[in-house]
């Protein structure tokens, strides 16, 4: 998964599978990006960015999709995260980005998920989020976080 | 009154006028005496407890620990699932409470042992819990940048 290039220098691109309801394995593959940049010598504060708001994306396709993928793509500038589920999609984007808005039911705030915090959370945690749904093929969301 | 809040760098601070006891921890407490004051039982991570936290966070609500709590801070929570390990391991978070006696499944403190998160069990409910490590000086998460910041500067 690693690539050398002689102008752009190492760039780094991996790929993880999330199953939607699969709580047991949720957030396995927020952990391993988390671990990759802690190897490659990313910045911790950027690392604990990008692992927050992964995490958030992983949850959300756990909670909501029936399958999702977990795309990281590093390089010395940036760190690239996108979040891919087929789902039930959302209705309305503009609605869902505002903090407290919340469609998962009560059995996922019982452990602690739910309270609409976490498309909010992911845009705060990087330089660039972009999000696009289409209802009942699904989500993706695509971050961005500047090396410096 | 707490005379566990008393040591020899404990003392006396004055806040909005009136003089409490709380004790005044600059430079953070050792996971040890976080241990000590919650009368807690180290689940696992007992290796690790020399590590030394400056915050501290009382949440049962993962997205908002996730969204507003500091790195390297402890969480007591009244959750006891693996996502709550999780949530700490995405924030490099020191140390989990359980409060009020629960404990996790195994594989929540299997999950525990591989991320290196240290696991405290403490009888105390969470609002209590929690006021210990108030009183004994542990900042939370907002209160520390104000609190801890500007006198690390004057030093």
């Amino acid at each position: 998964m690693l690539s050398r290039d002689s102008k752009a220098g190492i760039h780094l691109h991996y790929e993880f599978e999330v199953q939607g309801g699969d709580f047991a394995k949720a957030g396995t593959a927020s952990s391993r990006v988390k671990r990759i940049l802690q190897q490659i010598g990313t910045d911790a504060e950027i690392v604990r960015r990008v692992a927050v708001a992964c995490y958030e994306a992983e949850m959300n396709v756990v909670i909501h999709a029936h399958h999702g993928t977990v795309v990281l793509d590093a390089d010395l500038d940036s760190v690239r995260v996108t979040v891919a589920d087929e789902g039930p999609g959302i209705e309305d984007i503009e609605l869902a980005m505002m903090p407290g808005f919340s469609t998962a039911p009560d059995s996922i705030r019982e452990m602690g998920f739910g309270a609409g915090m976490g498309l909010p959370n992911m845009k705060n945690c990087s330089s660039e989020f972009n999000i696009t749904s289409e209802k009942g093929v699904g989500t993706t969301v695509r971050m961005v976080f500047d090396n410096a | 009154m707490h005379n566990y809040l008393i040591g020899s760098d404990w003392k006396v601070i004055e806040l909005m006028g009136d003089t409490l006891d709380r004790a005044d921890s600059v430079g953070g407490i050792e996971l040890s005496r976080v241990c000590q004051i919650l009368d807690g039982e180290v689940i696992c991570g007992a290796e690790a407890l020399d590590q030394v936290i400056e915050s501290a966070c009382g949440c049962d609500l993962m997205s908002d620990v996730l969204a507003f709590t500091r790195p390297g801070s402890i969480l007591l929570t009244g959750l006891t699932n693996a996502q709550v390990v999780r949530t700490a391991e995405m924030l490099d978070l020191k140390a989990i409470v359980f409060v009020r006696s629960k404990r996790p499944d195994d594989a929540t403190i299997e999950l525990a042992k591989s991320v290196g998160m240290v696991l405290i069990c403490s009888p105390y409910p969470l609002y209590e819990s929690c006021g210990r490590l108030y009183m004994a000086g542990l900042c939370g998460c907002q209160e520390v940048e104000t609190r801890l910041q500007p006198k690390v500067a004057e030093a």
